[in-house]
């Protein structure tokens, strides 16, 4: 890579599209520091902070400070609009910290000034030197108060827009999950614990030689443009009946919705590593599941051999959904048995839902939530072709930008 | 009565126009169009009547207009019918031959095609349309004509295309207020499809769409014979409304640019070009982005002929239509439409022309009119099939004219 930056000594694999890990504010250098460095040892790490001290502290290898005589080295002081104004100041210099790289991958926590303000600049930066932007955020604790889950929420609309893709993690769901007893140093490992999962999921679909290898290129095309947020999820279980236990795991894991993000999802991308002793049954038994659970989505699959796993089965899984205004209406729809019951309870007297109902019995309901109007059909029974409502305009169904 | 008639009215209520094509049939059964009558069809949404004094205002306009032209009084018609009800579905029927001798006799046909058509249908559903496949006699495949030949089972695959009963009533309850009688009510879909293509053409494998106002059908033919048929809610109207949601302007406005300056792909000379809306003072309303009106036409059609392929590849007939698909109805006059449709079916595509009728060259010329003309041939069909003998010239029956009280 000619287009190498001289901030970046990046260990050069041949055939390997170039990373870079970015880690932004305090979280952002914290989930940095649980990466084991030595599993990464493509990629190039990088941590921007305004904090001078915690910057010091980092173990990243490039530090970027952005820094304000005003501010006198304090950090942005739980302001995005701070942390948003100092990182467009040096948009050039950010710019140029993401030239060459092939894929930047955004490490923050939102709702705190550094990673709310920052991020999406750095995202915009680096879709505009020509990177995949994939940005993996957390979400602030519901204790932490109104003011920073109403930042971290603007922050993630941002960067929805910035970035190719968004995984996000809130962390008041992990919350829910561990156990109560558990020390606070532990809760902040285990949602760190998700996030570096995922990267080290997307990470290892790149860099590991695949028996049916995942390109650089299949990644772009899944995500490249959706601005959309991405579900993820990274199992692993081993044994004899380890593809069973990976598919179990996967419709109940929590950052899948037990499996509804599938559903909804229009492109997923499922990756399997595992030993040498990686079985065609096994791949199929796993696949098999999640073509059934994602009956819309492309779905592009990768394998790979990782003699270190041992008999260990690793699945990660990127769902993308299309973007929000288009989701709305197979959601509505496909809750409709439970949504159209509650509705109808709250407003008995709707005349149009409770005629169309005794029409035709096997008729979907909708919730009128759906924004889009279907024009002259509003009124007419809707042409629906598995599952879709072919009354809607195309290009919304399928999400097609008219700028 | 009407059967020795040699006037042959076919009329099709279709969502955009109610037209009715006349036709004359000489004594050697040659079919010639001598009228036309069409009126602007407002009571009817996605091939379905929403309004029935609307629609039989309408009607009336078409039938004076018809008879003005060909003078002479219709007194039946064939009637067209569509909807996103419709389907079309391949059954199997089976019968032991039990004579003697074991030969098959008519009876034994006759047999064997009731038992194909006894078929599971839901309740408030009624076949419109059979169409006699192939027979098998002893599992041999391809038999057109089995009586006479030596079996011991006989079979017989049926096309069936049925819909709802009550909403077909609608139609015939409709065009009998009007004081006509129903010939018989046909799919739209096989009526284009008799209109369009040569006995050759279904021979080789031929797939028709006819994209209407309200509704695109389709039906595919192989070794001359109906293999698969079927019915889209979709049409030019969902194009008109994709645009003016899109484009964020009234229906009718919509409407005109659609016609105006629509095509089925993108062009160059549309990329960053505008147009501007004007109101009666011509002063500027808005400006238009022909890029976008292009691009959302374009991904509606598209769609159409994608779920049109899909449909067909789980028939398993991609590969049988030889003679590729044939385009016809208003919504094939698109700008381009012919190499959209090549990219989504990768096959040969040709805009549909009305074949072996001749008259009025004028109708005969329209895609909009290929389902009215292909109801008059289906009229021909049937008058000549009952002055020979029965059966195996058409192929295909209509049931619901034996289910009309005729008076």
């Amino acid at each position: 890579m000619e287009n190498q930056h001289p901030l970046f000594e990046t260990p050069e694999i041949s055939g390997q599209p170039s990373v870079r890990i970015i880690a932004v504010g305090n979280a952002g250098d914290a989930l940095l520091g649980a990466l084991s460095t030595t599993e990464f040892a493509g990629a190039a790490f990088a941590a921007i902070n305004t904090d001078a001290a915690a910057l010091a502290a980092s173990s990243a290898k490039v530090k970027i400070h952005l820094e304000n005589k005003l501010f006198r080295g304090l950090g942005s002081g739980g302001d995005p609009e701070r942390g948003k104004a100092l990182a467009e100041e040096q948009f050039s210099m950010l710019k140029s910290a993401c030239e060459g790289a092939n894929v930047v991958f955004i490490l923050a926590g939102l709702g705190g000034g550094a990673g709310s303000g920052i991020s999406p600049v750095l995202a915009k930066a680096a879709h505009e030197a020509g990177a995949l932007v994939l940005a993996f955020v957390t979400l602030p604790f519901e204790c932490e108060g109104n003011r920073r889950e109403a930042q971290a929420q603007t922050a993630l609309e941002q960067l929805k827009s910035a970035a190719d893709g968004v995984i996000c993690l809130p962390s008041q769901k992990i919350f829910k999950l561990i156990d109560e007893n558990s020390t606070l140093v532990e809760t902040f490992r285990v949602t760190g614990g998700f996030l570096t999962e995922g990267v080290r999921g997307v990470w290892s679909l790149l860099s590991r030689p695949g028996i049916i290898p995942v390109h650089f290129g299949d990644l772009c095309q899944l995500l490249r443009d959706r601005h959309a947020e991405n579900a993820f999820a990274f199992v692993e279980a081993s044994g004899p009946g380890r593809a069973r236990e990976v598919v179990e795991k996967i419709l109940n894991h929590p950052l899948l919705d037990e499996g509804r993000a599938l559903a909804e999802s229009d492109a997923v991308l499922v990756s399997l590593t595992a030993g040498k002793d990686l079985t065609m049954a096994e791949i199929n038994r796993v696949m098999e599941q999640v073509k059934r659970q994602c009956v819309h989505a492309q779905i592009v699959m990768g394998a790979s051999a990782d003699a270190g796993l041992q008999d260990k089965l690793c699945v990660t899984i990127i769902a993308a959904r299309q973007n929000a205004a288009s989701s709305v209406t197979p959601r509505a729809e496909s809750h409709s048995a439970t949504a159209t019951a509650t509705h109808s309870h709250r407003e008995p007297a709707l005349p149009r839902q409770r005629k169309r109902g005794t029409v035709a019995k096997a008729v979907q309901g909708q919730l009128p939530l759906t924004i889009i109007s279907k024009g002259r059909f509003d009124k007419s029974e809707p042409t629906l072709h598995r599952g879709e409502d072919l009354d809607i305009p195309t290009f919304i169904r399928r999400g097609v930008a008219m700028n | 009565m009407f059967d020795d008639s040699n006037i042959i009215a076919g009329l099709e209520i279709g969502t955009s126009k109610i037209c009715i094509v006349v036709g004359e049939q000489n004594a050697d059964g040659a079919l010639n169009i001598i009228g036309l009558g069409q009126a602007r069809s407002r009571g009817v949404r996605k091939g379905e009547i929403c309004n029935t004094e609307q629609v039989e205002e309408d009607l009336r306009a078409a039938i004076f207009e018809a008879e003005q032209m060909a003078d002479v009084e219709i007194r039946s018609v064939y009637l067209g019918v569509s909807g996103g009800h419709i389907r079309g579905f391949n059954n199997r029927g089976v019968h032991p031959v039990v004579s003697a001798d074991r030969e098959i006799s008519q009876d034994d046909v006759d047999d064997v095609v009731k038992n194909a058509k006894a078929i599971n249908l839901p309740a408030e559903n009624t076949i419109i349309n059979h169409v006699r496949q192939h027979f098998y006699v002893d599992g041999q495949d391809g038999v057109t004509n089995p009586v006479g030949m030596l079996g011991a089972r006989l079979e017989v695959d049926m096309h069936v295309i049925h819909g709802h009963a009550n909403r077909l009533q609608n139609v015939i309850r409709l065009v009998r207020a009007t004081s006509l009688t129903v010939d018989d009510v046909v799919f739209n879909g096989v009526a284009t499809s008799l209109a369009l293509l040569t006995n050759e053409q279904k021979e080789l494998g031929a797939l028709v769409i006819d994209i209407g106002g309200g509704t695109t059908e389709f039906v595919a033919y192989s070794d001359g014979i109906i293999r698969h048929s079927g019915v889209l809610a979709v049409g030019g109207d969902h194009v008109s409304n994709d645009l003016a949601y899109g484009l964020k302007v009234p229906l009718s406005r919509a409407e005109k640019l659609k016609l105006e300056h629509g095509t089925a792909i993108p062009t160059e000379a549309g990329r960053g070009q505008t147009i501007s809306i004007t109101n009666e003072l011509g002063l500027e309303l808005k400006r238009i982005n022909v890029e976008h009106l292009q691009k959302i036409m374009s991904l509606r059609l598209e769609e159409i002929f994608q779920l049109i392929a899909q449909d067909l590849e789980q028939a398993g007939l991609t590969d049988y239509m030889r003679a590729g698909v044939f385009l016809c109805g208003g919504g094939s006059r698109v700008r381009g439409l012919v190499p959209l449709a090549e990219n989504v079916f990768q096959m040969n595509v040709t805009p549909g022309h009305a074949c072996a009728v001749s008259g009025l060259t004028a109708a005969l010329d329209q895609p909009e009119f290929a389902a009215a003309i292909g109801l008059v041939k289906y009229g021909s069909l049937r008058n000549r099939s009952r002055s020979a003998r029965p059966s195996f010239v058409t192929g295909i029956k209509g049931v619901f004219g034996k289910l009309l009280p005729r008076n």
